[in-house]
């Protein structure tokens, strides 16, 4: 899932200083299951904002709503027209995606982002995530035991470790394995050591923004 | 003799290391080179050491070039993608370098301009691919080239990897760079003869000449930090006494050192002694050492 | 400024500081009358926007009381409380109020006098830092 945090309230603040309606509106897809921008973070972000304004005695109104997942069209649309004319601005506090998906679909519409965000990772624990893929388009967890050296590895080093890590941990953080350490244990456990004596491998690296096109799944004219 | 003769030959061989610093001044840097000139078989140019900005190896291996010292080009991925690599190699070569040292390169956080984009296109093991590509007279997509070069390519190995996955994952990739053309390997500092003797041990199968390191030890307290910051360098307890205990630590260095370089006579091909400003000491290091 | 009566939201454990702030009744210990008790089955239960909704909704003060370390009903519910007052007290400071509105306290069931006395504590203090921003700017 994607990753996110809320900006720090300073910036946030400045960037809807003009504006009295604000739609802050959340995304029930990842940024709920992180705890950056469901339902229950856009009630956190309405109320610091109406907070603020009273402290300034500067009115807001803030209507608070989310989508089901705000990079689909089709999940955007029923709640920005049940309340259109309602608000000013969007207050996204989706991924990327999701702010940019709305400001695609209403084109006259400002859309600010509330969230940075950070990567597509995985929950440690919760309230800890790490980075876990780079969406490289080639996928090679096959050959590494599900751990992923492009992401995992600070350099995405594919043929092996460099000589940086120490006692295990990589050379960047003391908090970070070292990505290779962990994939020969794990290629070692799984009996598969051979692995790590493929021949070289340089990554073809895509070029951005990437595109897909599944030509079975698009509209057909009908002629 | 060049590095590739002598290399060739079979003999001992010294290596010795300079960095270039931090602005264009580089007077001292050639002045201790000319001061171990007919002592070594060559000397490495570090590219942007720690990943710290600083000038850069092929102007200063070129510079070497012209007072008649045999330079290895360091060349690292972190900085510069597959197009700059290979556009530099050429560059060196009508430059007059002939040997090549590929190395992944530390991460930009180590250096001093921490958030800088890491690059890291290639890895040392894909970079000594790209080379023997570049030696065959094609860039790696295949596009002949109008003039080769014919570069020695050499690499490195930390035979001191702290770990049993480590050290497995260095000996891999050790012979990926063999394989990958790889025709030498100088390795990280050695201070820990025995550690490095099971080493040997476990690749001399491999029939590739190594060059042991040698880091002249100035201080007890850089023996310290290199124990705790250097990955794969490790000082043991009774050669920081000497150094704590010693009136004289020149003295006492020179001494350390040249015990290494001989012990490592009889284990490799050759020693790769890094001063770090202390270029100086390196012709009493081979005097006492036989050399 | 003098004559200033903070209005205080307590949410109360069921399992500790609620029955110590009914022991306290029985025993006719005084505390101040500012704090209004909401009553929680367990302080893990209190959430970063209940207690922002206090704040935003006229409270001067908020604290959050709940068992002793170690002694939670529902074992972890007070620790879990304790860093969520710190992630709002984070919050307040991000809009410029005081996070010292806002805390956290452990107490048992046995301890009237201690809630009596955090009550005084409390009223004390925020007495001192005057009335909440929010309400200041209204009037
Ligand atoms: S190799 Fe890594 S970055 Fe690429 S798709 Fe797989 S997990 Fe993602
Ligand atoms: S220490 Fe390991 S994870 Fe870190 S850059 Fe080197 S190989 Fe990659």
């Amino acid at each position: 899932m994607l990753i996110a945090e809320r900006k720090p309230m300073e910036e946030i603040l400045e960037m809807i200083e003009d504006f009295e309606r604000i739609l802050v509106l959340g995304c029930k897809g990842c940024v709920t299951v992180c705890c950056a921008g469901g339902p229950r973070e856009v009630k956190t972000l309405s109320t610091l904002i109406r907070m603020d304004r009273k402290q300034k005695g500067r009115k807001v109104i803030t209507l608070e709503d989310s989508t089901e997942l705000q990079c689909e069209p089709e999940s955007i649309k029923p709640v920005l027209e049940k309340m259109a004319n309602q608000y000013d601005v969007v207050l996204s506090m989706a991924c990327g995606a999701g702010v940019q998906a709305v400001a695609k679909l209403f084109p006259d519409q400002l859309v600010l982002p509330s969230l940075n965000t950070n990567f597509t990772g995985i929950a440690e624990e919760h309230g800890v995530w790490t980075e876990a893929c780079l969406a490289c388009g080639d996928c090679i967890l096959g050959r590494t035991a599900g751990i992923c050296p492009v992401t995992r590895c600070a350099k995405s080093l594919l043929n092996g470790p460099c000589g940086g890590a120490s006692e295990g941990k990589c050379e960047v953080s003391k908090d970070q394995p070292c990505a290779w350490q962990e994939i020969y244990h794990a290629l070692k456990r799984l009996n598969m050591l051979h692995y790590l004596k493929q021949k070289p491998q340089v990554k073809d690296w895509p070029v951005h923004p990437g595109r897909v096109v599944r030509e079975d799944l698009r509209e057909v004219e009908a002629t | 003799m060049n590095f590739r003769e002598s290399l060739e030959s079979g003999k001992f061989l010294v290596t010795a290391e300079v960095g270039p610093g931090k602005g264009t001044d580089v007077e001292h840097l050639l002045k201790d080179a000319d001061i171990i000139k007919d002592r070594v078989d060559a000397v490495n140019v570090t590219d942007l050491q720690s990943s710290v900005m600083r000038l850069g190896s092929m102007a200063f291996s070129h510079l070497l070039t012209d007072m008649g010292i045999d330079p290895i080009f360091q060349m690292t991925g972190r900085d510069r993608n597959r197009l700059a690599l290979q556009s530099d190699l050429l560059s060196a070569w009508v430059l007059g370098i002939r040997n090549v040292l590929a190395l992944t390169g530390d991460h930009p956080t180590m250096g001093d301009h921490p958030h800088a984009k890491p690059v890291f296109d290639l890895d040392s093991v894909s970079l000594l691919e790209m080379i023997g590509k570049l030696n065959s007279g094609y860039d790696m997509a295949g596009n002949e080239l109008k003039g080769a070069p014919d570069f020695l390519a050499g690499a490195v190995v930390n035979p001191g990897a702290d770990t049993e996955a480590a050290l497995e994952l260095q000996i891999i990739k050790m012979k990926k760079k063999i394989a990958a053309g790889a025709k030498f390997f100088q390795t990280q500092a050695v201070y820990d003869i025995d550690l490095f003797e099971k080493f040997i041990r476990r690749v001399e199968g491999l029939k590739v000449p190594i060059i042991g390191g040698v880091i002249l030890l100035k201080s007890a307290g850089m023996a310290r930090f290199m124990n705790k910051n250097v990955a794969g360098v490790f000082v043991p307890m009774p050669l920081i006494k000497e150094m704590t205990d010693t009136k004289d630590k020149v003295k006492k260095s020179i001494e350390i050192a040249a015990s290494i370089v001989k012990r490592l006579k009889d284990l490799c091909q050759g020693v790769h002694i890094m001063a770090l400003g202390w270029e100086k000491m390196i012709p009493a290091v081979l005097d006492q050492a036989d050399i | 400024m003098d004559n200033f009566e903070p209005l205080i939201a307590v949410f109360s454990c069921h399992y500790c500081s609620y029955a110590a702030a009914d022991l306290a009744g029985s025993l006719r210990i005084q505390y101040p009358p500012n704090i209004r008790i909401i009553k929680v089955p367990c302080t893990g239960r209190v959430s970063v926007n209940h207690i922002l909704m206090a704040i935003e909704s006229g409270s001067d003060g908020v604290y959050v009381a709940g068992c002793l370390k170690g002694t939670c009903h529902f074992i972890r519910g007070n620790y879990k409380a304790e860093k969520r007052v710190q992630y709002v007290r984070d919050l307040l400071s991000e809009i410029n109020i005081e996070p010292e509105r806002v805390q956290m306290y452990f107490m048992s069931a046995a301890e009237g006098n201690k809630f009596a006395e955090v009550a005084r504590e409390m009223t004390e203090a925020v007495k001192k830092m005057g009335p909440s921003p929010l309400n200041k700017s209204s009037s």
